[in-house]
């Protein structure tokens, strides 16, 4: 254990010093992610407008509330690996990190983490910002606050696990974008980004419920707005934990099979 | 006329090189109507709740998405591509071979490549605002046609103005594809109607990333909304930016002494 905290704080100093040299780069995805929170704030803003100030129980201030608070949660807990894993595979620059004596997610880990740390310097200005012109009705109980801490960390690690196996899906092909349009289009309306779930018509409710995506981004976010009970939580946090050991299998059983696959481009 | 059959050239080309993968088509085919799936999905969930948005019946937002498409498609698959290659040729120094050829560079760089495949994005685009015409069962004449050529025509030219000055820019400074970027993220927010995002955001829109020109616009000439100021402005932006992106481009071109100086 200690040897690998080691490794991760080294890794960490590096990937600081890799991340701050591509500035840029770090700059788009926070864009996008700035961009979608005002588009869907905006859209059910009018909404609730031409509702006569309320729909489905959030008013144009509980919206803004919600997406700002969605658009951290889905600062804390996104990954892009599964972007970078074709040109990985593709490239042959994938070859080398097998060639360590360290399973490549440290690795990527490591770079999330370095990358959110820097970013929250933008972050949380915009954030500020946006409080500050949409003036949100954001008023969480305490205990809320402190319960978000754990159920951020896990919905962190459950994307981690499956953006990780999905990303993977490289090995098998080299044309991956249609598999990662298929996950965020359903990441966008089962998670809640689109609208909130109890917004959605019943049908899409009952399969939100049953799939994971919601506890990666919905709950930690109703959460965070005092609309969950202490019994909602604990059940949340079960599901969450259930979540993350079919993820974590469903990783183990990807990389295993996908290790077999893979010849390094060149052999 | 010259002109014309160049790009005829060039365009063959690019569909010579590209049909030689033609996976490509299916995966393409795929992301489109995958696309559109999420993006009708979206509007059938806002149109639960509500009757119209910012003003615009859920098949006036249906054409709206129609335009987005056009648009996209149109972007996609003839500004984007050749931008993109010249930006690549500026810092590879290979954009010495397109300056030193008789015809006009501007006109070589806007048409170095296309992405032919795009192109069902806007085919997609066309056959939403069919549909969406037909719903609204609109009466087209001659003027109603007119003004959407008009304001589409408009879109696109200062669309491809706004992506030139940006690509010009590349003279002087070498990693600006990630602008470019935001311009697609923003471009995004246009799949709705301006009218409704505060009034800030309303005004970046229009006159710092043109969105609303390129596509709420033409929309709006489609649905029958389109007020004589408004077509009179865009035509208008169109030209200033087509005059002034042509004068930017020189300017660059003048200062720019190739990859060996």
């Amino acid at each position: 254990m200690r040897g690998l905290a080691d490794i991760y704080a080294t890794l960490f100093r590096t990937d600081l010093a890799l991340q701050l040299q591509y500035r840029a780069e770090m700059v788009i995805w926070l864009i996008n992610r700035i961009v979608e929170a005002l588009v869907f704030l905006s859209v059910w803003s009018a909404v609730a407008r031409s509702q006569g100030g309320q729909v489905g129980g959030f008013s144009s201030a509980d919206f803004a509330a919600y997406y700002i608070t969605m658009m951290m949660m889905g600062h804390l807990t996104f990954t892009w690996f599964m972007f970078e894993f074709e040109y990985r595979v593709r490239s042959g620059a994938f070859s080398p990190l097998l060639l360590q004596p360290l399973h490549p997610i440290h690795r990527d880990i490591a770079i999330n983490i370095a990358y959110k740390f820097l970013t929250l310097t933008v972050m949380l200005p915009t954030m500020g910002l946006m409080v500050w012109i949409f003036d949100p009705a954001f008023d969480p109980p305490a205990w809320a606050v402190w319960a978000s801490i754990p159920v951020v960390l896990l919905a962190f690690l459950m994307r981690l696990f499956v953006e990780w196996a999905l990303a993977l899906v490289a090995l098998w092909t080299t044309r991956t974008a249609a598999a990662n349009q298929i996950y965020f289009a359903a990441l966008l309306f089962f998670s809640g980004q689109m609208a909130p779930l109890s917004l959605l018509p019943g049908w899409l409710q009952t399969l939100a419920a049953m799939l994971p995506f919601r506890w990666m981004l919905a709950f930690p976010t109703e959460l965070l707005l005092g609309r969950l009970t202490p019994a909602d939580v604990l059940w949340g946090v079960a599901a969450q934990v259930t979540w993350l050991f079919l993820s974590w299998g469903l990783l183990a059983l990807v990389w295993s099979r996908g290790l077999r696959r893979y010849s390094a481009v060149g052999s | 006329m010259n002109y014309l059959r160049l790009l005829w050239i060039f365009l063959r080309v690019s569909a010579m090189n590209e049909l030689a993968y033609r996976a490509n088509f299916w995966v393409q085919l795929l992301q489109s109507l995958l696309n559109l799936g999420v993006a009708l999905a979206g509007l059938a969930v806002i149109f639960s709740h509500t009757e119209e948005l910012g003003g615009w019946r859920p098949a006036e937002l249906v054409a709206l998405l129609g335009v987005f498409f056009l648009m996209s498609g149109l972007i996609g698959a003839l500004i984007q591509p050749s931008m993109q290659r010249f930006m690549e040729d500026v810092r590879m120094g290979t954009l010495d071979f397109t300056l030193t050829k008789p015809e006009d560079a501007q006109v070589l760089v806007s048409i170095g490549e296309t992405r032919i495949w795009k192109l069902l994005d806007a085919v997609q685009g066309t056959a939403l605002i069919a549909v969406a015409l037909v719903e609204i069962g609109m009466r087209t004449g001659l003027a109603h046609a007119a003004g959407f050529a008009l304001t589409l025509a408009a879109g696109a030219a200062i669309v491809y103005s706004f992506w030139l000055v940006l690509a010009t820019t590349t003279f002087w400074f070498i990693k600006v594809e990630n602008i470019l970027v935001i311009f697609q993220a923003v471009y995004r927010a246009g799949m709705y109607p301006v009218t409704i995002y505060p009034r800030w955001l309303r005004m970046a829109m229009t006159f710092l990333v043109p969105v609303a020109f390129a596509v709420t616009v033409p929309s709006e000439a489609l649905v029958g909304r389109l007020t004589p100021e408004v077509l009179a402005g865009s035509v208008a932006m169109a030209a200033g930016m087509l005059v002034g992106s042509r004068a930017f481009w020189l300017w660059g071109v003048r200062r720019y002494s190739g990859a060996s100086a």
